[in-house]
Formats: C-alpha cells, sequence, structure tokens
C-alpha cells in the first residue's frame, strides 16, 4: 500500500492520462445529472416549494394539477380530518403575458398559481391583481413593479418581485391570492365556469403520520380525493418518471465506461508491472497487498478526477445565466456522482486481480537459465 | 560436503539439517505437461554451511533456477526434505512459504529488481513492509547495511540516479535486510564489466562471511566461481557427482 502511495506521489505523470479521461467522465456525469435534476426541477418545482405535508387531488384527476377540482364542502371534510393541522387551496392557470416593451407577439409562458399557504420563498399573499414572479421570468423582461398582460382577455397583474425555483411545467410561475387566479381564470376561460369556494387541489399540513393521515382524508372523502406527499406529487407529474429513467440509464452508461477505463488503464498497468510484482512476491510480498495497492491508486485517481469534475460542474452552474439551460447541480448530485465513480473504479481495478494473482514468484528468478 | 548423500544410515538427517543453512535431500521437481513429466530436479542432495558460498555452475535448462527457487521457498519440491536455517519447509502452503521468504532468504535477482521510483533506502524497507513491520529498527538497520555497502550518500537516489553496480549492491542490501539464513544471487555480475563484477562479488563474499550467511551464486562465469568456497555443478536436472537413485539402488 505504502508502495503504491508513493508511486502515485512520485510519479504523478503516470496516471495522467487516466485522471483526465476520467475528469471529463466524470464531468459528464455530473452534467447529465445536474441536466436531469434542472429539467425535473423545471418542471416540478412549483410543487415542491409548497409548505405541507401532503396535496389532495380529486381521485378523477389522476394525480393532475390541471384536472384537478376539489369543491368547498369536500375541502371542509378534509379539514374536519383528525390530524390535519391546515388546510390551503391551489389552483393554477397557464396562460401567454403579454410584458411592456416586448413586441406584440412575444408572449411570456406563465403558470399563475392561486394559493393560501405561501410556498417556499414567497413572502405572503398578495393583494388582487398582484403577484410574485419566478425569477426566470426576468429572461421574458419582466421587472418589478411592472404590470403584465394575462391571457387573451389582457388581465392585469402587477408583479410585487421575484421568488426562486418555483417552476411548473417549464413555464414561469406567478405566484397570486385565490381570489386573483380566479379573476384570471374566469376572463380568459370562461367555459371553465367554476363554483365559489372550488380551488384545484389542497396543500394539507399534518401532525402526526402522514401517511395515516393520507389514508384518513380518501376515507373521509369517500375516495373522492387522492393525497399524495409533495415527492409523490413531483413524481406524478407527466414525463418526470421517464425523464427519470432515460436519464439514469445514460448515467449507468456513463458510469460503465468510467468502470471501463478504470479496467483497462489499471490491468495495462499491473501488465506493464509484472516482472516488479514478480520481485517483490519474491521478496514476500502477497498478492493481498499488491492488489490493495492497485485499488488504492484506482481510488485516489477517481477520487482526484470527480473532486476536478465537481468543482468544473459547480463552476457551470454559476456561469450558465439562470433559464437559459435546465441544469442545476447541487452538493447531493455531487455525492452521489462521486459515489458512483469510486464504486466503478473498485470494481473496474478489480479485472487486474486475476493478473496480480497469476504473477508467479519465480519469473523474478527465471530469467536467466 | 555437498554431494553427500544420507545414505549411511548411522546419521541422522534431521539433526544435521538443523546447524545448517540448506539441507535439501532427495529433491525432485516435476512438471507435468500433458503426457509427459518434465524432471527439473532429479533427486539433488545439497547442504550449505552457515557462511559458506557456494557456486552453482550449469548450462541453460539444468535446473538451476529450479534448486535456487525451491531452496528459497519460491516453488515447493514435488518429493524430497528442504530444510533451510532449521526450518523444514517441504510441506509449507504458499502462504507459509510467503512469509517463510519475508523472514528466512534473500534473493538478489538478474535484471529488473529495484523499485525503481523508490530511493536506495526505501527499497531495502520494503523488506520490512512487507514483512515485519519494525519501522524505527528497519530503519536504523537500513542505514548500517547502506553504510557497510559503502551507499550512504547514496541513500537518497533512485536507481535510475544509481550507477550498474550501486544498483546490484542496493539490492545486495535489500537482500541482507530480513536477516536472512540464505541468500540466492541469480547472476549478479551478469549486467556488470569485468572489474565491477569482481568488486560486486568481493563484496558479497565478505558480507556473508562477516555475517556469517549461505549464499548461493547462480552464474556462468567462471570468474565468479573464484569468489566461492566450492562450486557445484548442474547438469539436466542433476549435481555432479550424485549418481541417479536407480543406479544407486542396483
Amino acid at each position: 500500500m505504502r508502495i503504491a502511495w508513493r508511486e502515485l506521489r512520485r510519479r504523478p505523470g503516470r496516471f495522467g492520462v487516466a485522471t483526465a479521461i476520467l475528469t471529463l467522465i466524470a464531468l459528464l456525469l455530473m452534467f447529465l445529472g445536474g441536466l436531469l435534476d434542472g429539467l425535473i426541477a423545471q418542471s416540478t418545482n412549483a410543487i415542491d416549494a409548497q409548505r405541507g405535508d401532503l396535496i389532495v387531488f380529486s381521485s378523477a384527476s389522476r394525480e393532475s394539477f390541471l384536472r384537478s377540482r376539489i369543491d368547498a364542502t369536500t375541502a371542509d371534510t378534509v379539514r374536519s380530518v383528525d390530524g390535519v393541522a391546515e388546510v390551503g387551496g391551489i389552483g393554477v392557470v397557464q396562460l401567454g403575458a403579454r410584458v411592456p416593451g416586448n413586441g406584440p407577439r412575444d408572449l411570456a409562458a406563465v403558470a399563475l398559481f392561486g394559493f393560501e399557504i405561501a410556498p417556499r420563498g414567497v413572502p405572503g399573499i398578495p393583494d388582487r391583481g398582484e403577484a410574485y414572479a419566478d425569477s426566470t421570468l426576468k429572461q421574458e423582461g419582466i421587472r418589478t413593479g411592472q404590470t403584465i398582460l394575462l391571457g387573451p382577455a389582457r388581465t392585469p397583474v402587477r408583479i410585487l418581485g421575484f421568488v426562486d425555483d418555483t417552476n411548473y411545467s417549464g413555464q414561469g410561475a406567478l405566484w397570486a391570492s385565490l381570489d386573483t387566479w380566479i379573476d384570471v381564470l374566469r376572463s380568459n376561460r370562461p367555459q371553465e365556469n367554476l363554483a365559489d369556494g372550488t380551488v384545484q387541489s389542497l396543500v394539507v399540513r399534518v401532525e402526526g403520520s402522514v401517511a395515516d393521515v393520507a389514508e384518513r382524508i380518501d376515507l373521509a372523502t369517500n375516495g373522492e380525493t387522492t393525497s399524495l406527499t409533495v415527492s409523490q406529487a413531483v413524481d406524478a407529474v407527466p414525463g418526470v418518471k421517464e425523464q427519470r429513467s432515460t436519464f439514469a440509464t445514460i448515467i449507468g452508461v456513463t458510469g460503465f465506461i468510467a468502470l471501463i477505463v478504470v479496467a483497462l488503464f489499471f490491468t495495462l498497468l499491473t501488465v506493464e508491472r509484472t516482472s516488479l510484482y514478480g520481485v517483490l512476491k519474491a521478496v514476500g510480498a502477497r498478492s493481498r497487498t499488491l492488489f490493495a495497492g492497485v485499488v488504492l491508486q484506482a481510488l485516489v485517481v477517481t477520487a482526484i478526477a470527480a473532486v476536478i469534475a465537481g468543482g468544473a460542474g459547480l463552476l457551470l452552474d454559476a456561469v450558465i445565466p439562470s433559464g437559459a439551460l435546465p441544469y442545476q447541480l447541487g452538493a447531493s448530485r455531487i455525492i452521489t456522482s462521486i459515489v458512483l465513480l469510486l464504486v466503478a473504479a473498485v470494481i473496474g481495478s478489480a479485472f487486474s486481480l486475476r493478473r496480480v494473482l497469476k504473477i508467479d514468484p519465480a519469473s523474478a528468478i527465471g530469467s536467466s537459465s | 560436503m555437498s554431494t553427500d548423500r544420507p545414505t549411511d544410515a548411522s546419521t541422522t538427517p534431521s539433526d544435521r539439517a538443523m546447524g545448517l543453512a540448506l539441507h535439501m535431500e532427495a529433491a525432485r521437481k516435476v512438471y507435468q505437461m500433458a503426457d509427459t513429466e518434465i524432471v527439473a530436479l532429479d533427486h539433488a542432495d545439497l547442504d550449505v554451511a552457515p557462511g559458506e558460498v557456494v557456486a552453482l555452475v550449469g548450462p541453460s535448462g539444468s535446473g538451476k533456477t529450479t534448486l535456487c527457487s525451491i531452496a528459497g521457498g519460491i516453488l515447493s519440491a514435488t518429493s524430497g526434505r528442504v530444510v533451510v536455517g532449521g526450518v523444514d519447509i517441504s510441506n509449507f502452503s504458499q502462504k507459509q512459504l510467503t512469509a517463510f521468504r519475508q523472514s528466512m532468504v534473500g534473493f538478489v535477482f538478474q535484471s529488473v529488481n529495484l523499485v525503481p521510483f523508490l530511493t536506495a533506502r526505501e527499497n531495502l524497507l520494503v523488506v520490512d513492509e512487507l514483512g515485519r513491520r519494525t519501522g524505527a529498527a528497519a530503519r536504523k538497520r537500513a542505514d548500517e547495511i547502506l553504510a557497510d555497502l559503502g551507499l550512504t550518500d547514496r541513500a537518497g537516489n533512485l536507481p535510475a540516479q544509481l550507477s550498474g553496480g550501486q544498483r546490484q549492491r542496493v539490492a545486495i542490501g535489500r537482500a541482507l535486510m530480513n536477516d536472512p539464513k540464505l541468500v540466492l544471487f541469480d547472476e549478479p555480475t551478469s549486467a556488470l564489466d569485468t572489474r565491477l563484477g569482481e568488486q560486486v562479488m568481493g563484496l558479497i563474499r565478505s558480507e556473508m562471511k562477516s555475517r556469517n550467511i549461505a549464499a548461493i551464486v547462480v552464474t556462468h562465469d567462471e570468474r565468479v566461481t573464484r569468489f566461492c568456497d566450492r562450486t557445484v555443478h548442474m547438469i539436466d536436472g542433476r549435481l555432479d557427482g550424485a549418481t541417479p537413485p536407480a543406479m544407486a539402488q542396483a
């Protein structure tokens, strides 16, 4: 082990190529992970930002915000369920917004939410006709204090300020009161014809076991509602599962490539070291010691590559302007990527185990006669 | 004598073997290749006393390497008895042989020898790191050996910064690190010119004598044998003078 460590320190150039290739692979891995997280965040952040434990949909809606409708009676039933601490209605309408200063056909895609429990980052419930905007809408030219016009009816909404990471379905979110939401909806979607007090979903804060309360709510409403935890609701957004599995496959393949690179490189190194290992075995080195050295080197090289890539990935995250690319690299993604790479390094270096075992100490002494 | 075979029933080989650095008795090594048996070592008997330097001479393929490998615990004999420094290794497992090599024998090889990215001193310490891990004691011993070999001012140099003679001296130092009973030299002078070769052989002889360590020197070179106490010839897996067992029994 000490010999392997000294080799790393004294001959870093030997491991340079492998480190460089692994750094690129690690960066690709983190970039893919960042893209996945960014894409999912763009379409689900609005749900993720809800400060509740459960989101209650109407059963017929198949867990879709857009299709779900919950009337005042059902909301009252939910409110009365044991363990429910707070209930807030929520509704959303997706529209084009006319932004002052932009061309008449240059509409910004927005999703206006009406809420009762303020989501993460939103300071409070705005007055009628006012809203907070997601910061990605700055790209569309929206500024604080402006009044933008929503939909074909051109319903005016004044922008109070910006909040981060609250987008829905790839559209910039606007956060307003339920009254504003109803106003905008009735003006632009008269066919919706919602009864007073009807919302799309309920955000529920729970005391005690979340799963138990979810079950009790759905029982109390005679199965008219489906209660999901916030993370279940995120997964229920159309396309999220598919995006996850697609990216997981690409990430897995990338990890496999890292494994192959480690396997090839260290097998090559082992072949190159055959005679040296023969000598070391003759003077008493166990195969285990030599193999541990190979694994150590693979782990160190991979860890260095992963850390460099993590730094570069964070730099990318800082450099890419928000909204330009759905890319979001967080600590957990970096850590998972590093762990994946280290596992690949261990498995990859295991390919040289057979060669290390096969090296015969007699080869050291057999060269002369 | 090397060719003494324990044919006399009155001598007890066990007692005699204990005092020797190497006692090899009817050692035989057979390789199975498909249907044919290849006898690499044929009933070899060899005794080497502590401090004795023995030259092992013979043509290529005569079994010198096999004999050395068996004496050094790298290979195990198919049959026969091998006792090194009072330890009977005839029936040792691979694991036991590895431990045995760590503590009882030293090797000096012909070619690729030193770890290229370690200094002369660290090359000596490798033996300790792979084996007993005595730390400070090993460092002290390494410094003493390097001083004995005249390498003190080279201790911090990498093998590439040393001359061929110096490298071979470092290899000798490494072989002495574990305070062995027996050191096996595989053509130690083949890569050196005559003058350096003689220097190295002189050094080997004086080190072995002063430390009372036995040595077997495999060589093609007649100039080397002058530095040895006696020369043993090998041919076709047999040591010279040894009568094939079949004939002895007849």
